[in-house]
């Protein structure tokens, strides 16, 4: 196996140097429990509120209106499930769009099994949300609006400063999905509007495991853990502790760094997009600008994703499909087919993620295997010859 | 990778049979983009045995596998021995399969059968076209269909928990 070329980071970043030495420095002493009330509480609890400032001024909140999860997938069952809950008794009508994360889909998915109702608007061939339509969709009974910050597929970010003008107007709470933002391009909850962002730190160099919810002051939300009194009672059981610290490292990290990172990203992703539409029939999917520095979703027609991805990998390059097929599904993808892709180009969709770690040289080697890689596939896919016309 | 065998593996990395067989005396075909995987075997008969045959795989990893390995069983058989090629004969020889990729190995089974029996029509004068015969599958057993990720257990399209261990599919 040759050297690791790791282009997969929408799955998870490289653990970021700096958060590495923190999280290894609190591993050897940390241990206590913030809630007690002594001096090694009093310690860990030092490093719980730094941690919290850090990941609030990463999205320009208040320390207080941060709850540390366990991830992304918690913030947003949180933000879903505990509004939703909160404010039955004022309607059961949420509104979101067809393309949102699994998190968001199976949240929704429950609640209707419980009696909400939902309305799910349609996106463009770039995978935007139209905001008249998010306002159409709102009715006297709607109690919460979610739409995605920016799609995991496909890297389109949504005018969500739009969608909240119009939740405010209407006085309807927003929430936002920003897991594969949120560190990567600025979020910030107050020119955005919102009421809830979902975030999650191995987005942005910070470890697995570890996530936060931001919960605007005064909002009516009820916990999604009952327990003790931790988090500002909104979040039971003790905190991740080793987690939260590398997270907040890593949201200072990110602040700091977000220019010249996205700088280097916006190369790489340049170069190789250019690569990449040197191959015949491959087509780039997402909003050509308003999207994510660090992510390029392609369709390769006539192959398949993961046989693809199993021939990057025996050549050590790291890649992630949304091929149905490799998820134990046979169904496309949900946001493929939203933005109007056939069937078969859905199948031959790959995605490549860039962290900063990524060089140019990475890219070459990545895309001269990539290259490889398809022209093996498409001799042999009957699909590729009847559409050269072969005959 | 992906829970494959080591000779699925290798039978993707390396596949036999590849191609189209010009003139070729029995086309199968089956399975199309919308579920995955589309797979075509072309056969050349010579003195009632597979002389000859190929195919083409557009699909995941299992497939290509699953087609390269169901070629190399056929290649010199009789055709009375070929039709004997079951989904569950690849499957083994292969060293097994993910169960969620089990339909793989269904599609090149079907597809050998579709070209044998193309083979016959054409012989029999019972088809002008060359893709035309209708084929019943050996074994009885559904295209595109869904497996909880979870127990694997078969499950039907639209069901959202599975009938086993009541966890809800994916979507």
């Amino acid at each position: 196996m040759e050297k690791t070329i790791y282009l997969d980071s929408i799955s998870a970043t490289p653990l970021h140097p700096e958060v590495r030495k923190v999280m290894s420095e609190y591993l050897g002493k940390g241990f206590g429990n913030p809630i007690s009330q002594h001096r090694v509480g009093d310690e860990a609890s030092g490093a719980l509120e730094a941690a919290r400032a850090e990941v609030a001024a990463l999205i320009n909140a208040s320390p207080q209106e941060i709850v540390f999860t366990s991830g992304g997938t918690e913030s947003i069952n949180h933000a879903i499930k505990g509004v939703a809950f909160a404010m039955a008794e004022k309607g059961k009508h949420i509104v979101t769009s067809n393309i949102e994360h699994q998190a968001v889909l199976r949240s929704l998915r429950s609640l209707k099994k419980l009696g909400y109702h939902l309305t799910s608007v349609p996106v463009d061939e770039y995978g935007l949300v139209d905001p008249k339509a998010i306002e159409k969709a709102m009715t006297g009974e709607t109690i919460l609006v979610s739409i995605q910050h920016a799609n995991n597929e496909i890297g389109t970010i949504e005018p969500i400063a739009e969608i909240g003008k119009i939740t405010r107007k209407r006085g309807t709470l927003f929430h936002t999905d920003a897991v594969a933002s949120t560190g990567v391009v600025p979020v910030d909850v107050e020119a955005m509007g919102v009421d809830l962002l979902s975030l999650a730190a191995n987005q942005f160099g910070g470890p697995s495991g570890v996530g936060a919810l931001y919960i605007r002051s005064k909002t009516k939300i009820v916990p999604l853990l009952d327990g003790g009194i931790q988090e500002n009672n909104l979040r039971a059981g003790t905190q991740n502790m080793l987690g939260i610290v590398g997270m907040g490292k890593a949201a200072e990290l990110a602040r700091e760094e977000m220019a010249t990172r996205t700088k280097d990203l916006l190369q790489l992703k340049k170069v190789f997009a250019e690569r990449l539409m040197s191959i015949d029939e491959v087509v780039l999917n997402g909003h050509p600008t308003r999207c994510l520095p660090n992510l390029i979703s392609c369709s390769v027609k006539y192959v398949e994703g993961e046989s693809m991805v199993l021939m990057l990998d025996e050549e050590g390059i790291c890649v992630s499909t949304r091929s149905a097929c490799a998820t134990g599904s046979l169904r496309a993808s949900h946001v493929l087919i939203s933005i109007g892709l056939d069937y078969m180009t859905t199948q031959g969709t790959l995605i490549f993620s860039f962290s900063m770690n990524n060089t140019l040289e990475e890219i070459d080697l990545a895309f001269a295997a990539l290259k490889r890689s398809v022209e093996f596939l498409r001799k042999i896919s009957p699909l590729y010859q009847k559409g050269k016309g072969g005959r | 990778m992906a829970g494959y065998s080591e000779t699925v593996m290798e039978h993707f990395k390396n596949p036999r049979n590849v191609g189209r067989i010009q003139n070729a005396d029995g086309i199968g075909e089956v399975g199309n983009p919308v579920c995955g995987d589309m797979m075509t075997i072309t056969i050349k008969i010579k003195e009632d045995r597979i002389g000859d045959i190929k195919f083409e795989t557009f699909g995941c990893g299992a497939a290509i596998a699953v087609s390269s390995m169901v070629t190399e069983m056929a290649k010199g058989k009789t055709l009375e021995e070929a039709l004997q090629i079951t989904n569950k004969s690849v499957a083994a020889e292969l060293g097994g399969l993910p169960r969620n990729k089990l339909h793989c190995s269904n599609l090149g089974a079907d597809a050998l059968r579709k070209a044998i029996t193309n083979y016959y029509d054409r012989k029999e004068g019972r088809v002008k076209e060359t893709r035309g015969g209708k084929v019943e599958p050996l074994e009885k057993h559904d295209e595109g269909r869904c497996y909880c990720p979870y127990c694997q257990l078969e499950l039907p399209e639209e069901a959202p928990y599975c009938t086993n261990c009541g966890k809800p599919t994916v979507k």
